[in-house]
């Protein structure tokens, strides 16, 4: 029982760092990214190669998996995506369909079709006992880095500057312009650090998912959408939230009614649509 | 407004109408060039039946994006029920393939009346991922009913023959695709004739400003519920044709590639007009068949560059060109087509 909860809150911590980058951009620019999952392929793919071909070590990777993407991120966006800014849904939905479809085949052709798999260091493989518990170590490192950087996150957003000048371009993104808050600067650092956490998070998930392939963003594509979806695109502690409840009910429907498995995460989703489209954890009418 | 003024309104309403909904001769000689191309090419039989069934899909597409400016990323989710209905109907000895047809749109027809209110609601973000999940939840459903699905398997079953007399399986893949024509054509003068109706009027009035179409009277929310029966049908159909033809309803039809796969198709021929699945299905089957000839794995990069290419240089644009190509050659045809 307290086995699965924790499994769950760590697979919902995982979603919630590889989805987070998705909420901020949603809610910052409306911007419909479907090709964020291409960016925590690219992380994943760092840690990966850098482990297996440089041999370093786990950890040490994990701020590479962090950069390598981000730096990507900046730079797709300062040459492609800030040419859709405004335009219709459909038109951001195939730009960003077209780069995953792009992106996969590069990998592939590049790395191959096999999974690159990231072998976990001794000291977090195997698991420790609580009380009769069994947890797995890597959950609880998983909880812990995720947990870290969630609430980094949400300090960074409440306490700086920056992190007020981003939550105003959220709220209002035409009154924050006009405040003399340069959008189009905050815009293009959200949208670096949301790629770098979603290469952070396919490092971390690497080894939950049984390796990085070139199909991972589109398999998990569907489920970032969610989270952002039913976590609303207000702010870090919505999209917290929302993965966290997906991980939990989606690791617990599997164990306890694996006949209906996969369905409780889309009914949830189709739910919370249509009972509060602006998402489940979002503030007033949303927009 | 006097009487006689009125009724001189609606006399030249309806003269509108009537011309806009006149038939053309390069439509027909559209029509008659895909016949030809049957008979024709008779070794190609199979591909044909493939872009006929793919451009009916496109067309349903085009009935709610197009028509209604509705967007959707589940619209395998029709498909896929389509096929399973058809196939289930057949495997349990009822195989004649028009019976299956019917059936299989007509499920499909009820979940999408089903499903249509839930796109009232919010806003073209809520859409994209309501239509998503409701397609991944029955691809789940299929999954899970192996009894009655064959699971992840796929249900494989023998179809009847057409009219009792022309088998359409893999011994007359030629009758396959002239059956998949005429019920792409039947289904095609429908929807034209929707389009070019008031109701079709009515749509476009929704399209292009939703606030002030409701504010003319027009009902916007009976209007997206009715069309997106139709095209959830019509959808259904072409579910039932490519499971009647191929003989196997499998999972992968409620796919997510499936519903994308299917907006490239409509995006290339570029929606609005009807034709435009039609021409971006061919366009895209024959491109990906030329493609992977050459370099198997690698198409989806074609294709994924075009897209980002189309959506850059501006849909609209791009899909502008062949009708300035068409104003060249004949331009007393593009102007009427316009109008």
């Amino acid at each position: 029982m307290l086995t699965i909860l924790l499994d769950g809150v760590a697979y919902g911590m995982l979603l919630f760092v590889l989805a987070c980058g998705l909420s901020v951009t949603l809610g910052l620019m409306n911007f419909i990214n479907l090709a964020h999952g291409a960016f925590a392929m690219v992380g994943g793919y760092v840690t990966a190669l850098l482990m297996n071909r440089e041999g370093v070590p786990f950890l040490l990777t994990l701020p590479a998996a962090f950069l390598v993407p981000a730096i990507l991120g900046v730079v797709l966006e300062r040459t492609l995506y800030r040419r859709l800014y405004g335009a219709s849904p459909l038109d951001q939905v195939l730009f960003t369909i077209g780069l995953m479809l792009v992106a996969m085949p590069v990998a592939a052709y590049l790395l191959g079709d096999e999974p690159q798999q990231v072998h976990l260091p001794a000291w977090l493989d195997g698991r420790v006992e609580f009380h009769g518990v069994g947890v797995g170590i890597y959950r609880l490192f998983t909880i812990g880095v995720c947990g870290a950087i969630a609430a980094a996150l949400q300090i960074f957003l409440i306490k700086t500057r920056f992190g007020a000048q981003l939550r105003a371009a959220v709220d209002d993104a035409r009154v924050a312009q006009g405040l003399g808050i340069d959008v189009d600067r905050i815009f293009a650092i959200a949208f670096a650090v949301g790629s770098g956490l979603a290469g952070l998070g396919g490092a971390l998930a690497a080894d939950v998912v049984g390796g990085i392939d070139p199909s991972f963003p589109v398999k998990f594509l569907v489920t970032f959408l969610i989270v952002a979806a039913i976590g609303g695109s207000n702010g870090i502690m919505g999209a917290l939230f929302g993965s966290l409840m997906l991980g939990v009910l989606d690791v617990a429907g599997k164990y306890y009614v694996p006949s209906i498995g996969a369905f409780i995460i889309y009914a949830v989703m189709v739910v919370t649509l249509i009972v509060r489209p602006q998402g489940l954890f979002t503030r007033g009418e949303g927009r | 407004m006097n009487a006689p003024g009125a009724a001189a309104t609606m006399d030249r309403l309806a003269a509108h109408l009537r011309r806009r909904a006149r038939w053309r001769w390069p439509e027909t000689l559209f029509w008659l060039a895909i016949l030809t191309l049957i008979f024709a090419l008779p070794s190609r039989a199979g591909i044909i039946n493939e872009v006929l069934i793919a451009g009916l899909f496109a067309l349903s597409l085009d009935l709610i994006l197009g028509l209604a400016g509705i967007v959707s990323l589940g619209h395998a989710a029709f498909l896929g029920l389509g096929a399973y209905s058809a196939a289930i109907l057949a495997s349990k000895g009822l195989a004649e393939p028009m019976l299956g047809l019917a059936f299989g749109a007509a499920v499909a027809a009820l979940a999408g009346l089903m499903t249509a209110p839930l796109l009232l609601r919010g806003g073209d973000l809520t859409r994209l991922m309501v239509t998503l999940g409701v397609s991944l939840m029955l691809g789940e459903l299929a999954n899970r009913l192996d009894w009655l699905t064959g699971g992840a398997d796929g249900l494989n079953f023998s179809i009847g023959k057409l009219l009792g007399r022309f088998p359409i399986d893999f011994t007359g893949q030629r009758n396959a695709a002239l059956y998949s024509f005429a019920v792409l054509f039947v289904l095609f003068v429908i929807a034209r004739r929707l389009a070019r109706s008031p109701f079709g009027l009515a749509l476009a009035a929704i399209r292009e400003n939703r606030l002030r179409a409701d504010a003319l009277g027009i009902g916007a929310g009976r209007r997206i519920v009715a069309i997106y029966t139709v095209a959830a049908a019509y959808a259904g159909a072409a579910g039932a044709l490519l499971a009647e033809t191929t003989q196997i309803a499998s999972l992968d039809l409620f796919d997510f590639h499936r519903s994308a796969d299917v907006m490239l198709m409509l995006i290339i021929g570029s929606a609005g007009y009807l034709y435009g699945g039609l021409i971006g299905a061919a366009a895209f089957i024959v491109l990906r068949d030329v493609i992977s000839a050459a370099t198997p794995e690698y198409w989806e990069f074609w294709i994924g560059l075009a897209l980002i290419i189309l959506v850059l240089a501006g849909r609209e644009r791009v899909a502008a060109a062949p009708r300035r190509l068409i104003a060249l050659i004949a331009p007393r045809a593009a102007e009427r087509g316009a109008a």
